[in-house]
């Protein structure tokens, strides 16, 4: 009876976890998701609770109380620091598997009740639980800034990491043959966590949006795998809408930077090229903030193409200012997200939305592209190889084939930067050179800021 | 052992293909909160946690068992912590900062 209980409060779980995903449709349904998501988890705790199997309750408060401990100030981070916060979690999902499949292993080894099919689950769950644990941490590391964000690399670095993984397979295959050959069991756990680390340790900052999407899926994957293990149908359904959202998210950030998996994971972006671009002195214009202002108050329509330097300079409030002043004035202002703005899937969008930018004015790449020629304005702040022409026509140029916001259609640009270097990737960019572009030099923060200085003193006559 | 195998093979292929259709329909807008969102959904380790912490069979299995407990309540925690102080942050178009 009591095991039937348990099971329908699995199934309402699995039931409301999905409704709880498909109310991420649309921004306005998307707290009710959460709602959802919160109701499918108490289903889910409060009938494991009732398994008859567990003897005392003392150590599942303990971790629970823990757990709480910790959780509530990781959901406090700054916005900008919500990639770290993900990746971090990442980690801590990726370990709960790998413990479980180890406790798992041991207690089964114990009461001879290891058979090959729940020993093969287990090295799928160890594989893929520690490998997320010390990947993510890596993750986390980098763009904590802990550890460098360039991508470390050695000579073949590539012939290394792909032995590794197959000694772990080799030796996982060995223990679903011979499950009582204990004796390898920590050399599993060791490969994989050390897997783990080398793969992530040669991918740059640029590409830790695909990295985070990827870890993600991994994450699901670990819980699928557990779900094999302890035979729990609701596990093997979350994992796998977890597995599913990070696949679709990794194929997107791939896609929005033109490049592979296999590119991503072993290509070690934006380190080799020895700036080939052509180093011909060529000149700028550029214009102070106050007539930047002046330029956006006669115009019509005006584009904003943020990139991860305005969040970086703190700029977002300053940014909405602008927006306002503009919009008051009958100017039609809007925001250009690349979808690799930032340093996750979407991160961009909620850092405006944190400064209060309604998101109807969040505009995607593919839909303002074909707008661009129209626009009197583009107003670029802190972004840069998102809005470089190179993409389209240069193929030297190693960002050739990526996807951009062509800020070059418009009528003018006005170029928000602190200096002439390169970008992240480190390539020049054309955008800067060309005839309707106007560079306005300064930090972000400090420059917008001037922007709207100029409209509020205007307004105040 | 096979037909219960079977049953998760199957259970696992219709909640991927059903993932795939509802993720893809979410807004590009709101990817990082689906994120935090999967990730606290995810966190449903916290039942195979549960049990062995409960079992107690060994110190060191319920030693484990506590650590994966935790370490999965964080995640329940934060996930949707963040997840909804993200979403309130989306304003409905027209409406003023309050």
């Amino acid at each position: 009876m009591i095991e039937i209980i348990i099971q329908i409060s699995y199934l309402v779980a699995t039931a409301l976890f999905i409704l709880s995903l498909k109310f991420m449709n649309k921004p306005h349904t998307a707290r009710m998701g959460v709602f959802f998501g919160v109701g499918g988890m108490t289903a889910a705790v409060v009938g494991t609770l009732l398994n008859p199997h567990i003897v005392g309750y003392e150590w599942i408060v303990v971790g629970l109380v823990i757990g709480t401990i910790i959780g509530v100030p990781l959901s406090w981070v700054p916005l900008t620091a919500v990639p770290q916060r993900t990746a971090l979690s990442h980690a801590f999902g990726g370990l709960a598997a790998g413990l479980v499949g180890v406790a798992k292993y041991y207690l089964w080894l114990e009461e001879g009740a290891l058979t090959q099919f729940r020993t093969g689950a287990i090295v799928l769950e160890i594989l893929l639980g520690f490998l997320t644990f010390t990947g993510s941490l890596m993750a986390a590391g980098k763009l904590q800034e802990i550890i460098p964000t360039r991508p470390i690399t050695y000579k073949g670095q590539n012939l290394i990491n792909l032995a590794l993984l197959s000694i772990a397979i080799i030796i996982g295959v060995y223990l679903v043959i011979h499950p009582e050959a204990s004796f390898l069991f920590p050399a599993l756990i060791v490969l994989s966590l050390l897997f783990g680390v080398l793969l992530i340790i040669p991918i740059g900052g640029a590409d830790m949006p695909t990295v985070i999407a990827l870890l993600n899926s991994y994450a699901g994957l670990a819980a699928v795998a557990m779900g094999f293990v302890l035979e729990n149908k609701l596990l093997i359904a979350a994992g796998a809408l977890d597995g599913s959202s990070g696949l679709i998210l990794s194929i997107i950030m791939c896609r929005a930077m033109n490049r592979s998996f296999a590119n991503v994971l072993f290509g070690a972006f934006g380190q080799l090229q020895t700036s080939a671009g052509t180093a011909e002195q060529r000149t700028v214009k550029s214009a102070t903030a106050e007539d930047a202002a002046q330029i956006m108050e006669n115009a019509n329509s005006v584009v904003i193409i943020p990139g991860y330097g305005m969040a970086v300079a703190q700029a977002q409030h300053r940014v909405r200012d602008l927006y306002e002043h503009l919009t008051k004035r009958g100017v039609d202002v809007k925001f250009a997200i690349h979808p690799v703005a930032g340093r996750m899937p979407g991160h961009m969008n909620v850092l405006l939305a944190e400064a209060e930018i309604p998101y109807d004015r969040l505009i995607e790449m593919d839909d303002i592209n074909p707008e661009m020629s129209e626009v009197d304005v583009a107003l670029v702040i802190g972004a840069n190889d998102v809005v470089n022409p190179a993409a389209r026509h240069d193929k030297g140029s190693p960002i050739y084939g990526m996807p951009i916001i062509d800020a070059d259609k418009a009528k003018t640009v006005l170029a928000n930067k602190r200096s002439m270097n390169a970008g992240f990737a480190g390539i020049e960019n054309e955008l800067y050179y060309a005839q309707n572009t106007l560079m306005v030099f300064g930090d972000a923060k400090s420059t917008i800021g001037e922007m709207v200085k100029y409209f509020a003193g205007e307004s105040g006559m | 052992m096979h037909t219960d195998f079977l049953t998760m093979v199957f259970v696992l292929m219709l909640a991927t293909f059903v993932g795939l259709e509802i993720i893809h329909n979410v807004s590009r807008l709101l990817h990082t909160p689906l994120m935090s969102l999967t990730n606290a959904i995810s966190a449903i380790a916290i039942v195979g946690s549960i049990i062995i912490a409960g079992e107690q069979h060994s110190t060191a299995s319920t030693v484990l068992g506590t650590i994966a407990l935790a370490a999965s309540m964080t995640n329940i925690v934060s996930g949707f912590l963040i997840t909804d102080r993200m979403l309130k942050m989306f304003k409905k178009p027209g409406t003023k900062q309050s």
